[in-house]
Parts: C-alpha cells; sequence; structure tokens
C-alpha cells in the first residue's frame, strides 16, 4: 500500500495535460507520453491509473506495471505541471507506486532482471566486480588515499564504452586542472540512485548504506561524481541515511578551472548542450556545463528549443537505460532529442552523463546522422581544445 | 483606542503653513493655504482632503512636529473622503489582513522584520546578513499604509495586536530587543505614528540603514567602491524617519557611491507613483514619473536604489527603460562587497 | 466481426502500438474530467493519418460501430466519451503543422496538433502572427476547439468564435469518405470559406456526429509587440454591461474578461474587468491604456469603482495566454475537479447571469466562479458558471452535478445557451429550439450518419 501521503493527493490531478509540454509547449515533452501517446502514458493519466488501481477500480496487470515504469523520471511534469498542492511530489508519487508494485512483486520482466543483476553481481551489467578499475588502467590515477575528493565513476563509467571513455577525459581533465582526487576502482559499488527510481527502496538504502560505509572508513569528505545520476543520490539521498560528505558533480569542479587551461579550438565548432535531468531540473545546475562550454574559444554554443528546465530527456532516466521500457522507434525521447538537435545547426551534441552519452549517441545512429552530428562529453571538447 | 496627538493651537499659531506650501502636488499662494489649513485645523472640510496625494511629506515639512499628515487622515476618514476607489480600499483591508496564523518562531538576533513582504527575504543574504533570521507576513504587518486610504481606524485597530506578535512571536523566543526593519514604513510607524498615536512600542526599532551601516563598518576590508552615480528613491514612508535619510550618504560613502545633486532629491523627493495610480491620479503618475526618471538620468545615475518594494515593483521599469539600474539598498551593498 | 477481428483490423490500419483495448486505456478514455458517468469505449485507436481516419471509419460503418473522435479531451461535459461504446479516434498523433501563410495569415494544421504547439510555432517561425488561444490548457487541440465553437483571447478583437475563423476543413465522412470544405476544395489553398455554399458549419458545434475532422485551416492574426492589462474593479454587479460596453466602444482592447468569485478573500463581493491590450509601439500602448482611463474616468471618480493597481508578479499571470491560474481553479477545493456551463448571451444579461450563479451554488452548497468573455466586439458574451469540486466528495459531486442542470436550465431561460452541454443540456436546448430547425438536424444526420455511428448519444433529435 501506498503511502498516505501520497494516496491523499492522487485525486487532486485534473490531467489537464500541462505536463506533457516543456514549459513553451515546443513539442511533447514527457519521453512515456511521446513515445506511447496514449492518455494513460501521460504523467496525469499515470495519476489517475495509480488512484484506478489503489481504489481497487483496476487490478494489477502486465499493462499497467508497463505504464508506471515506463515513466523516465525525468521531471519534466514537476517544472510543467500547473498544481502547487501536487506537482512537486508527481515524480516521488510515482516511484512509490512502483516501490508499492516492487512489494506486491508485480514488476516488469526486465526491471526484475535488473534488480537481480544488482543484487547478486553488484552491477547491472553482469560483469565481475574487478572489471571495475578496468576504465582507469594506463591512466595512473591514485587510489583513494586522504586527496580532497573522492573521483565515484559509477556502473556507466566502469562498465560502459562510452562512459568509460568519459570518465578516463574527466579524470585527466581534473588532473590537469590540479584537483587533487583519488579513485575506488574495483571497490567501487552501485550508486543505487536508479534503483531507488525503480522502486526497491530497500536494496537502494541498502547500497547507499554500502556506500556511506566505505567513504567513511576511508575518511573521504568530498566526492566528484562523473554521473549526474549518482551525484543525485549521494547529494540529496545519501544524507538521509548519514552521509556528510559533500557532493559534486563534474562539471561543478572543472568549471572555475578550465579557463586557467585557455581552452582554443581549430577551427569553428558549433555545439549545443543536452541538459542531464539530474543535473538540471533535479538539483538545477544548469550554469556550470554552460561555463565550461564557454570557456572554449572557437567554439559557438546554440540552444535547442527544449533548454534547462525545459529540456527534452534522452529518456535514459529512471532506470530506463538499463531496462529499456520505452523500447525502439523514431518517437524514442533520444531519437526526438538528435532532430531537435540537428534542426540547431550544431555539428556536436554536448553531454554532461553517460546515460544521456549512450543514448544520444545510439539515437544519432538511428537517426543515420553520424555524418552530420556528434556527441561529445563536455571534457572530451575541451580536451581537443587545450594545447598538450 | 488610540488617538492622535495633535495640537490646534500650534496650528493656528503658524505662519508658514510649511505642511501646504512645501507640498510637491498642491500648488496655492500663501493666504489661499492659510484659508484652507485653518479648515483643517477647524476639523472642516478642504480642497486638501481631496488633493492630498498622501505622500506622508507634510510630516517632515511642518516644523512644529505637529502631524498635519496624520490630520488630514483623521479629518479625511472622518468626512467620508476615499483617496482610493472604494472597492480597492475593501479588498486591500481584507487582503493585508492578519491571518492568526503566527506561532513563536525559533529567531536569533540579528533580527529582520520584513513587514507584509515575506517574499523578499531571498535579498537577505551574503555576508551583510549573516546569521539574521527573518519573519514577515500580514500577523506582524505594520498596515501604515492605510494611511493612504484614509484609514487610521485600520492602523489603530490592528496595530496593538501586530506589536503583541512581535513582542512573543519574534522578539521575546530571540533574545534581542533590536528589529530591524525591513521596510521603513515600519521604522516610521514604530518611531513616529506610534508616538504621535499613543501606542506603546516595546522593542527597539532599528532602520534597516542602520543595520547596513553598521554591516558595512565591520566588513569594510572587503568593500571594493562601485564609483558609480546612484539615485536614491526617496520612499514616502522616510518622511516620517527623515533623519534616517542621512543613512543614505554614510552608506554611499562607505561603497563608494556618488549621490548626484538631483532636482527631486531630499524634502523635494518625488513621490514613485504607484499611490497616486490606485488614487486614480493617471495624469499626475505620468508627470511625475516623467519628470523624476528624466531627473535622475539628467544627474546622470548609474543606479536607483530604493529600499521600499513598492516604490521598486512601480518604478523599476520606467527607470530600467531609461538605463538605469534598479536595484534594493541591500543588493547595492552586496554588489560592493563582490557579492 | 467479432472483437479480436476488429482490434485486428485497426492493428493493420493504425499500427499494434497505436490500438488498445487494455483495461487501464479503456479507464482513462471512458471519463473526462468532469462530472458525467464514465461509459466504456472497447477500442482506442490514434491515427496517424487522413487515411488510417477513413479507413478506420469504413470499418466503422461496415459494422456499425460507434465512433468517437477526441482531441485534447478537455472538454468537461462527457463529449467524447463513448457513450454507446465502440471506438474512441484519439487525433492527437495527428499533429503537423502543414502550412502558415504569413500573406493571407491562415495556417493549416492536422486535427490533433495542439494549441500549445500552433503558438510555440508561430512563435518561432512567424512571430509576428499568432492565433487566438483558449483558456484551456496547452494541450487542447486546434480542431477540438473550434468543433465546439470555442473562444479565446482574440475572440473579442478579431472575429468571435473559433469556429468563425476557421478558413477550410477537411473532413472524413461516416462512410469513410474524404471532403474538403471552404477554398481549399477548389483551389489549393485555404484562405476563406466565401464564396462558396459554406458546408463548414455542417462539422461545427455538431459534437462529431457529423464526421472526423482532419484539418484545419485556421485564421491568424498579427502578434504586436507590446502587450498590457488593466483590471477594473467594481462592487456593483449591475454596472457590468456599461462598463464592458464603453471599453468595447474604445475598440482598443485586444480581450475583455468579466470575472468574480468568492476566494481569493480579498476579491469576495467585486467583479474585475481585466481587459488587454496591445500595440506596434509603446507610444501607441501609452494611447490606448490613456484611451481605456478615460472612458471610465466619470465612474471611477465616484470612488465606486477603479483601475486596480497590479504589481509585476500578478501582472505576469494576466498576461499569460494559456494562463496556468485557470487549471489550478480545479484545485480550489484540493480536488483535482471543476465543471462549468459556458453559455452563450447577450451582455446584457452579466448581472442576472451572476446573480443566478450565486444563488444556484449558495443552496447546493458549493463554490464558483463566474464571468465571461465579450465576442465579436460585443455581440455576445461567452459566461461562464465554473464549479469547483473534491473529487474524493462524493456528495460534493452529485451537488455540483445537480448545479450543472439547474445552470443549464438558468442559462436558457436568461436568454442564453450552454455551450458545448453534455447530453442532458443538448436535450434542454432541443425542447425550446423550432421545430424545423430540429428536423433539419435530423436530415442532415440522416444524411452524413445514416448508420447513427457518429458519437452517438449527442445532439439527438427525438
Amino acid at each position: 500500500m501506498m503511502d498516505s501521503a501520497y494516496r491523499d493527493i492522487l485525486h487532486r490531478c485534473f490531467r489537464c495535460g500541462w505536463c506533457k509540454f516543456p514549459l513553451n509547449y515546443t513539442d511533447f515533452n514527457c519521453p512515456a507520453y511521446l513515445k506511447y501517446r496514449f492518455e494513460s502514458f501521460s504523467s496525469g493519466g499515470r495519476m489517475w491509473l495509480i488512484r484506478a488501481w489503489q481504489e481497487g477500480e483496476i487490478t494489477p496487470s502486465e499493462r499497467l506495471s508497463q505504464i508506471l515504469f515506463s515513466c523516465v523520471t525525468c521531471r519534466n511534469c514537476v517544472e510543467a505541471c500547473a498544481m502547487p498542492g501536487i506537482k512537486d511530489s508527481l515524480v516521488d508519487l510515482f516511484i512509490e507506486a512502483r516501490a508499492d508494485m516492487v512489494e506486491r512483486g508485480t514488476i516488469p520482466p526486465l526491471v526484475r532482471d535488473y534488480f537481480k543483476a544488482i543484487s547478486v553481481g553488484g552491477n547491472p551489467y553482469r560483469l565481475p566486480a574487478q572489471d571495475r578499475a578496468k576504465w582507469s588502467c594506463g591512466l595512473g590515477l591514485e587510489r583513494y588515499q586522504g586527496q580532497e575528493y573522492l573521483f565515484y565513476v559509477g556502473d556507466e563509467g566502469a562498465f560502459d564504452e562510452l562512459g568509460q571513455h568519459m570518465a578516463r577525459s574527466v579524470a585527466l581533465l581534473l588532473r590537469r586542472s590540479g584537483v587533487s582526487f583519488g579513485i575506488l576502482g574495483s571497490d567501487e559499488l552501485t550508486d543505487g540512485n536508479d534503483v531507488h527510481a525503480l522502486g526497491e527502496k530497500g536494496l537502494a538504502e541498502y547500497l547507499a548504506r554500502q556506500n556511506i560505509e566505505l567513504m567513511q572508513e576511508l575518511g573521504v569528505k568530498k566526492v566528484i561524481t562523473l554521473s549526474p545520476h549518482a551525484f543525485h543520490a549521494m547529494r540529496n539521498r545519501y544524507p538521509l541515511h548519514g552521509s556528510t560528505a559533500a557532493v559534486y558533480h563534474y562539471t561543478q569542479i572543472l568549471q572555475p578551472l578550465v579557463a586557467r587551461l585557455a581552452p582554443v579550438l581549430q577551427g569553428e565548432r558549433v555545439v549545443t548542450y543536452h541538459d542531464p535531468c539530474y543535473l538540471g531540473r533535479w538539483n538545477g545546475e544548469y550554469r556550470a556545463p554552460r561555463a565550461i562550454l564557454k570557456s572554449v574559444k572557437g567554439l559557438k554554443s546554440v540552444e535547442m528549443d527544449r533548454s534547462m528546465q525545459n529540456a527534452l530527456c534522452c529518456g535514459g532516466g529512471g532506470g530506463n537505460f538499463f531496462t529499456d521500457m520505452l523500447g525502439t522507434g523514431p518517437d524514442l525521447a533520444a531519437r526526438a532529442r538528435v532532430r531537435e538537435a540537428l534542426a540547431t545547426g550544431a555539428d556536436t551534441i554536448a553531454v554532461a552523463c553517460p546515460q544521456c552519452y549512450r543514448m544520444l549517441a545510439d539515437a544519432v545512429r538511428d537517426e543515420g546522422a553520424q555524418e552530420k552530428v556528434r556527441v561529445c562529453e563536455l571534457t572530451e571538447i575541451v580536451a581537443e581544445a587545450v594545447p598538450a | 483606542m488610540a488617538s492622535l496627538r495633535f495640537d490646534p493651537e500650534i496650528c493656528l499659531a503658524c505662519e508658514s503653513v510649511d505642511c501646504i506650501m512645501k507640498c510637491q502636488y498642491i500648488h496655492m499662494d500663501l493666504a489661499r493655504a492659510k484659508e484652507e489649513h485653518d479648515r483643517l485645523t477647524r476639523g472642516e472640510m478642504s480642497s486638501i482632503l481631496k488633493d492630498c496625494v498622501t505622500c506622508y511629506a507634510c510630516e517632515e515639512y511642518c516644523p512644529s512636529g505637529n502631524h498635519p499628515f496624520y490630520h488630514i487622515v483623521e479629518l479625511q476618514e472622518r468626512l467620508g473622503i476615499h483617496p482610493v476607489p472604494i472597492p480597492i480600499e475593501k479588498s486591500q483591508v481584507v487582503m493585508m489582513g492578519p491571518r492568526g496564523k503566527i506561532r513563536e518562531m525559533e529567531l536569533k538576533s540579528p533580527l529582520i522584520n520584513m513587514c507584509f513582504f515575506d517574499m523578499m527575504k531571498g535579498g537577505i543574504r551574503g555576508s551583510l546578513f549573516e546569521g539574521a533570521t527573518t519573519f514577515g507576513g500580514s500577523d506582524v504587518f505594520c498596515n501604515l499604509m492605510f494611511l493612504h486610504f484614509a484609514r487610521n481606524s485600520t492602523i489603530k485597530e490592528r496595530l496593538p495586536r501586530m506589536i503583541d506578535n512581535i513582542m512573543h512571536c519574534a522578539v521575546e523566543p530571540s533574545g534581542t530587543r533590536e528589529v530591524i526593519c525591513y521596510h521603513d514604513e515600519c521604522y516610521g510607524t514604530y518611531t513616529s505614528w506610534a508616538r504621535a498615536f499613543g501606542v506603546e512600542v516595546p522593542f527597539t526599532p532599528v532602520h534597516l540603514f542602520e543595520f547596513l551601516k553598521r554591516r558595512l563598518m565591520e566588513l569594510r576590508d572587503g568593500i571594493r567602491p562601485l564609483n558609480v552615480k546612484v539615485a536614491y528613491q526617496r520612499p514616502c514612508s522616510n518622511r516620517l524617519c527623515p533623519e534616517t535619510d542621512s543613512l543614505v550618504d554614510d552608506i554611499f560613502a562607505l561603497i563608494g557611491a556618488e549621490r548626484p545633486k538631483r532636482t527631486y532629491e531630499y524634502g523635494n523627493a518625488l513621490c514613485c507613483g504607484g499611490v497616486p495610480e490606485a488614487a486614480q491620479r493617471f495624469d499626475l503618475v505620468d508627470d511625475i514619473r516623467a519628470r523624476n526618471v528624466a531627473d535622475m538620468k539628467a544627474a546622470g545615475a548609474q543606479y536607483c536604489v530604493f529600499n521600499c518594494p513598492f516604490c521598486f515593483w512601480t518604478l523599476a521599469e520606467p527607470v530600467a527603460k531609461a538605463g538605469i539600474f534598479p536595484v534594493m539598498m541591500s543588493d547595492l551593498c552586496l554588489l560592493a562587497l563582490g557579492e | 466481426m467479432d472483437r479480436s477481428a476488429v482490434i485486428e483490423r485497426l492493428k493493420a490500419i493504425v499500427g499494434g502500438a497505436y490500438v488498445s483495448d487494455a483495461a487501464e486505456e479503456l479507464y482513462i478514455y471512458s471519463r473526462d474530467q468532469g462530472v458525467q458517468d464514465p461509459h466504456l469505449p472497447d477500442w482506442v485507436a490514434m491515427p496517424a493519418s487522413t487515411g488510417e481516419v477513413a479507413s478506420i471509419l469504413e470499418l466503422a460503418s461496415r459494422e456499425k460501430i460507434p465512433v468517437v473522435p477526441m482531441g485534447g479531451g478537455l472538454v468537461l461535459s462527457g463529449l467524447s466519451v463513448p457513450l454507446r461504446g465502440g471506438i474512441v479516434l484519439d487525433m492527437k498523433r495527428m499533429n503537423r503543422i502543414l502550412e502558415v501563410n504569413e500573406h493571407s495569415h491562415y495556417a493549416v494544421v492536422e486535427a490533433g496538433t495542439s494549441q500549445g504547439m500552433l503558438d510555440a510555432y508561430l512563435r518561432k517561425h512567424h512571430p509576428g502572427l499568432k492565433h487566438s488561444l483558449p483558456d484551456a490548457p496547452p494541450a487542447a487541440t486546434i480542431a477540438g476547439n473550434i468543433a465546439i465553437h470555442g473562444s479565446g483571447h482574440l475572440s473579442q478583437s478579431e472575429g468571435g468564435f473559433h469556429s468563425e475563423m476557421v478558413t477550410g476543413l477537411e473532413v472524413v465522412l461516416s462512410t469513410g469518405e474524404v471532403v474538403k470544405l471552404g477554398s481549399c476544395s477548389t483551389v489549393p489553398a485555404w484562405f476563406s470559406r466565401a464564396p462558396l455554399p459554406d458546408l463548414v458549419g455542417l462539422f461545427l458545434g455538431w459534437n462529431g456526429t457529423t464526421g472526423v475532422i482532419t484539418k484545419v485551416g485556421i485564421k491568424l492574426f498579427p502578434r504586436p509587440k507590446f502587450h498590457d492589462v488593466l483590471v477594473y474593479m467594481t462592487e456593483d454587479i449591475d454596472l457590468a454591461p456599461m462598463v464592458l460596453n464603453r471599453v468595447i466602444a474604445t475598440s482598443m482592447a485586444e480581450d475583455i474578461n468579466y470575472a468574480l468569485a468568492p476566494k481569493p478573500d480579498y476579491l469576495n463581493g467585486f467583479q474585475m474587468t481585466v481587459i488587454n491590450y496591445t500595440a506596434n509601439s509603446e507610444d501607441e500602448l501609452i494611447f490606448k491604456r490613456k484611451k481605456l482611463r478615460s472612458v471610465l474616468q466619470d465612474l471611477y471618480e465616484t470612488r465606486q469603482s477603479g483601475f486596480m493597481p497590479i504589481p509585476p508578479h500578478m501582472k505576469a499571470g494576466f498576461l499569460e495566454a494559456p494562463q496556468k491560474a485557470l487549471s489550478k481553479f480545479a484545485d480550489v477545493r484540493k480536488g483535482g475537479g471543476f465543471e462549468y456551463v459556458g453559455a452563450i448571451m447577450p451582455i446584457e444579461r452579466i448581472p442576472d447571469a451572476c446573480r443566478a450563479g450565486m444563488e444556484i451554488t449558495e443552496r447546493h452548497a458549493i463554490t464558483y466562479s463566474l464571468g465571461a468573455r465579450i465576442i465579436g466586439r460585443g455581440s455576445c458574451a461567452m459566461f461562464f458558471f465554473a464549479y469547483p469540486f473534491n473529487r474524493v466528495d462524493k456528495g460534493e459531486v452529485e451537488r455540483v452535478k445537480e448545479a450543472l442542470e439547474e445552470t443549464n436550465e438558468t442559462a436558457l431561460r436568461l436568454g442564453g445557451i450552454p455551450w458545448k452541454t453534455e447530453v442532458q443540456g443538448q436535450r434542454l436546448i432541443l425542447e425550446r429550439m423550432d421545430p424545423a430547425t430540429k428536423g433539419l438536424m435530423r436530415r442532415i444526420r440522416g444524411v452524413l450518419d445514416p448508420q447513427g455511428i457518429m458519437n452517438p448519444g449527442n445532439w439527438e433529435v427525438t
């Protein structure tokens, strides 16, 4: 049964549909609705169906699970909702409903498999823990031993090919910028952000406590995360379990330092920045990544129609990066996002999240746009512009 | 019920009639002014009661401190003059009325009374206000704005309750007696109106500018002089505490701002136009706004600094359109501190 | 054809992903936000093209399956709830903006195009043009709104109801035939309904009972760069026709709305006339402001009414279109619902309508927001009696339902006509309608929908 704090506001959704759009109404901005188009997949539809389910008017089904678990927790609905009394609770409420489904055991197989992989193997990639350190091979990075910061790369940084690439690039730029940091290598654990977003609150709390215990043992006071997802979990959820460490996304640390490297691009490059939801809408950080781009000479920055709090999610949030509840097709958020980026005339889509990196890179391929645009992580752009 | 300490003998003996002769908005020769003044003193109907812009300035102009403006307001109310249309007046009485929701708060010094402008507490920030706590809202609202509505009765009715709320819910829990008044309408209430009407104020009101001056002196080492010309939009409520006007000069000296010589400055300051707009005196509003902004521009002002949020809301746009940057005083100070 | 065969055929037409008979979709599409009883559809289908709509109607016609088209689904009066089951056609996949004519000021859009998306598109690509936005949320569709004779922020100044702004339609008939109406039927452009016999009206105000609109040509208007608002406050309802007419007579107000509500408490007992005006220069804006104020000068000098000072944060809300504040009204009772009777009526009946609304709501122990938008430079008013309710308070829902029925009758008694009204309201209208008119309606229905499959239950002339 859902917590009454959430149950008691379900009926206050008017299903007026503001939640489908960004604040400037450019296009549908809810990835699940964009993909499925039935009213039932909009945030309002989800609210009404959760209420119907909780009130016993409909019974749990595969379809209801699909509707609930296809939400990517991007918080566009929170931004756009017209109802002050409920808007801030919308995504938390969806997560709570998923948690109820998890408790009742009525979750989609893809979600179940994701939880299982983490519970049994410690990561969603089903790869051995010792492989976590592979991304750093040959870089000569120090293990964490009391440096100012711990640099935490997370599952995607450790196992996803693009994530590894990104982790290396960020680490090198941190080092080059004079930041004192160490890494955990194969001792890293899943941060649990997406586990929580998918409603497995017990497992998420267990992972949080494990991470907190490890960091406290090592005396970590400050953490830099590669992923906005880990940033969000460690910054906002870990303190609920006793963490006192200060948490930063890498863009926040690099932003004041990059200009000192005087980055200059050879030739003009038109870049559009894609806001990750867990950095932007969840944590209000829109400035630091843009400031990094602004410090690169020769780089022309252009904004997509939907940027900052209006940004269209890549579709990877809320665990969908691993569970793939949105499937395939031209109405996938990532593909729509690539088309939107192309419309700006940009030759580069800049990202600051390993999940966005993978989602958008795959979407560029699916759109057949490899010749027109490429996806680059911010520090890769800076690295290209910094004289060796 | 509080009653005004007004001595008709002082007015009847007055030769200069500064309250009318210095008025920025009512123009008449001395003989006529005396005539109208006598009518007012006798409590009779006078054109002044209808023409008054309610800018409070005559409180400052009166050389005897005999409260000509409060007297005008008393008369307006007694004789049924409504400076502002009645529906707007009634609506404001309800809108600004106490909600009875205030509870004892955990507060500490420095204690800032935000007046009704709780929505402005985002401006209480940075090193200037380090450690400060705030309170505000309709349950601690001084209600002095009802002077503009010829409703001294509303102030008389509500102010004792407000003072009581401030004492029990804010001052006593905080352990300080000093209440820093974010809006000088509050400061004017507690140092002028309350005294004029015999209402006891059991705490020590401190003008925001006094507090800013103190803090700037403490933070002096961190100040980077702004080296800019700043026009000051003096609010009507400052007419109740004209002694605080010099604090603007003190602050400007500390932050390296120049207060350029202007026509409409100090005693000649012009109203922001907000109240005359509510009074439906639209031609007057256009005229005084145009003169005020042109005067700032002619003086070479780069910034226009405000004390009163209502003046800011009213005048920020025309000021900005003239290429002058509108800013609240505390934010100007923060700018000098590099924050 | 059995149910499984129907769904297979629908899947073949629109694609498997865009048809559903799952309990979840049937639940959502069986009801709208208002207080009308739910009715389950059998299937929900989302066509992506006119051809797909035609194929669905051919199927429906052959199998005698009811078809109910749905746009934004925001009508509140159950017009897109399938009273007799069948197929709900959710049109929102058809949301392409096909043409904007910069010179002849019209746009052609697919029927599922939302108000918000057209507005955003025009702002970006044609910043000098705009269309008349209704007060509905941005998810409302252009086609849905014109089909119900909607009105919006340019209805006062630019030509009346949105249905009057239609320059042409593409419609699929119940047989699956596709017809074009207006200039687009004869020449390849959508500029006008004149000078041809006007068939467009056969599909406006008919609640989907005569065909499915698939494309709309809609008038666009200049978008001046400057925009401001005045709010005139009164305490006497009987002043409304005079105040409104004086403002109308200036020809300077883009939009004129009149409203009263018991909440917030500081507005209880007062009425607000909200006057939006626009200009191409600041000088023009100031001129208009002065003119608008001057026509009410003798009134405000009595001090019995006057222009409200509006702080900037409040002003932003008045200038916004569409206005979020109107959706927030649904949460007045912290219960996610409101219902209303819109009644198109003469301006002089506004005071009586206000009094009637207050009397009805007091008797039914519910709260209200009442008001009107001026249409067509004063030809009439779109009056609204809006009643918020708490969805979980069954008693309140029932009281609102009763109040609605009573309000429909009251609106008719006052000389108005309920707008986009639910089936009970339609019956009340038909009871009063000229018999010859009803006869003509019946004959037209017989021609355009011989099988009786088009949104059955609506506009049923007995």
